[in-house]
């Protein structure tokens, strides 16, 4: 193993990505896991959003359905990393406020909870539009039965709406979620240290900058790729049941 | 299209009675005491951002044009190296890929001589090129992917026809298939090219001065936090609004 390192002149690389102290492999790693937590909470928090959000799109009054607008519209015209900057500030004051209301006083907020907040603010916006879509797709006959049976509206969103919805949103669900992976790199800027950070850290550290930069873009291809082949593995699930849409239906 | 007809509906007239109560609250009391000895930095970032969206979108969707067409009908040499360098842009942040050609290239570069003493390395020693670059390969490779489909969707019937009238190669390219392709995709464009101007600040991490960067300073000099956020958070909106009516404008004008 070492001498094919060897002979590919890659030694040097390989002992500064070692997960053992000298090398910054640890750190990277750790990094990546960061990441991920950020992103699957903010996807979460995202979809919660989403939900609620497409349902009162859908079904709510007028003066919500206007507000939900305008949420979705200036998310979506603003960059992200200034609203990372307006929601990290507006949220950090808001908690501090209400902290020393309360007679505590000031609160140090843990980088990952404020990054969940941020990009889940973000990802919902993304996701009612994902959801409001899903949900028109299904044949309003399926939920019309539901509610002749007199199911109460949140079994039968549970049991009848989001079961027949998923398979309609499952490839806007996937976009969303690799959007996620992607956004977290931009809260290196606020100084949270996810793995863009890290390896920013490493590389200026070491001043081998492609190693670092080109091993974390393989990290984060990775995340990418294998999370390409379990959202189709989903997406093959949700379709269960549901003629092809490619073949014919013979 | 929101038309004056469907504002006068009396919720929203009270939302934007309450909205214009909120922009007046906000011009009463924050502090915009700094905007005029910003203005002109200002204006300077304000330009540097948006030529660096037009430049990139315009040099991304020429180097998306191949790209597409490579993966549509090209052979495997072309096609695979297209697909996987789609697949690596869009599978990795863009913020990882400008630090890579900043600092990767840019520690790189001063160790030949040769490159040091070429036409090029005034220019090679700011940040704006590596900020082009960037910008300019990742909007080729979002783009590549979309042009791929628009090439695919053009009727095969439109291109037997151009070919069996003896019309070469390259004109019937550039004279059926290409114009359909871009006219099919141009709603996506549009929403491409919105991305795009959302991207550009990312530039101001390697110290160009764009008009996010000029925000920054503002809360670093003066302590203000909110004011130039929410100023900053405007200008964006306009920018979309306007490339949007661009782009609607450009839809109109086409012939179906």
């Amino acid at each position: 193993m070492e001498l094919i390192l060897e002979t590919l002149g890659l030694a040097e690389s390989a002992k500064l990505l070692s997960l053992s102290p000298p090398g910054w492999g640890a750190n990277l790693l750790r990094g990546l896991a960061n990441s991920l937590k950020i992103a699957s909470g903010a996807f979460g928090f995202g979809l919660l959003i989403g939900l609620f959000g497409a349902y009162g799109k859908l079904y709510g009054g007028p003066v919500l359905r206007d507000l939900l607008a305008i949420y979705t519209t200036v998310i979506r015209a603003v960059p992200e990393l200034v609203l990372i900057l307006i929601l990290y500030y507006v949220g950090t004051d808001l908690i501090n406020q209400a902290s020393s209301a309360m007679g505590y006083g000031r609160v140090e907020i843990s980088g990952i909870v404020a990054g969940i907040w941020v990009l889940g603010i973000v990802q919902g916006a993304y996701s009612i539009e994902v959801l409001r879509g899903a949900i028109l797709a299904v044949p309003p006959g399926q939920i019309e039965a539901a509610r002749a049976f007199g199911m109460p509206p949140l079994m039968t969103m549970w049991r009848v709406t989001i079961p027949a919805m998923m398979s309609f949103a499952t490839p806007g669900l996937a976009n969303l979620w690799l959007i996620a992976t992607k956004d977290t790199a931009l809260l290196a800027i606020v100084g949270f240290s996810e793995l863009t950070l890290e390896t920013r850290q490493a590389a200026s550290s070491t001043r081998a900058y492609f190693t670092f930069f080109l091993a974390a873009g393989g990290l984060y291809l990775m995340v990418t790729l294998c999370s390409g082949a379990v959202f189709g593995r989903i997406e093959k699930w949700a379709r269960r049941g549901q003629p092809s849409l490619r073949e014919d239906r013979g | 299209m929101t038309t004056l007809k469907s504002l006068m509906i009396p919720h929203r007239i009270v939302m934007m009675a309450l909205f214009a109560a909120l922009v007046l609250w906000c011009a009463v009391t924050l502090r915009w005491d700094w905007i005029p000895k910003y203005t002109p930095l200002a204006m300077q970032g304000l330009w540097n951002t948006i030529w660096i969206m037009a430049v990139t979108t315009v040099l991304g969707f020429l180097l998306a044009v191949p790209l597409g067409l490579a993966q549509a009908i090209g052979p495997w040499y072309l096609s695979i190296p297209a697909r996987s360098f789609c697949t690596v842009i869009r599978g990795t942040p863009l913020l990882l890929q400008i630090w890579l050609l900043y600092y990767g290239l840019g520690s790189l570069f001063p160790q030949f001589p040769w490159i040091r003493s070429s036409e090029l390395w005034p220019y090679l020693r700011q940040a704006w090129p590596y900020a082009v670059l960037a910008l300019t390969l990742s909007y080729a490779g979002y783009e590549g992917e979309v042009m791929r489909g628009a090439f695919s969707g053009v009727a095969k019937g439109q291109l037997e026809t151009a070919k069996s009238f003896g019309m070469r190669r390259f004109t019937m390219f550039r004279r059926i298939w290409l114009p359909q392709a871009i006219r099919n995709v141009l709603p996506t464009l549009g929403g491409e090219t919105i991305l795009q101007l959302k991207a550009t600040p990312l530039v101001a991490t390697i110290t160009v001065i764009d008009i996010y960067a000029v925000s920054s300073r503002v809360r670093s000099d003066t302590f203000i936090v909110y004011e130039p956020l929410l100023l900053l958070a405007v200008i964006y909106m306009v920018i979309a609004g306007l490339i949007t009516l661009a782009f609607k404008r450009f839809e109109v004008k086409l012939p179906r």
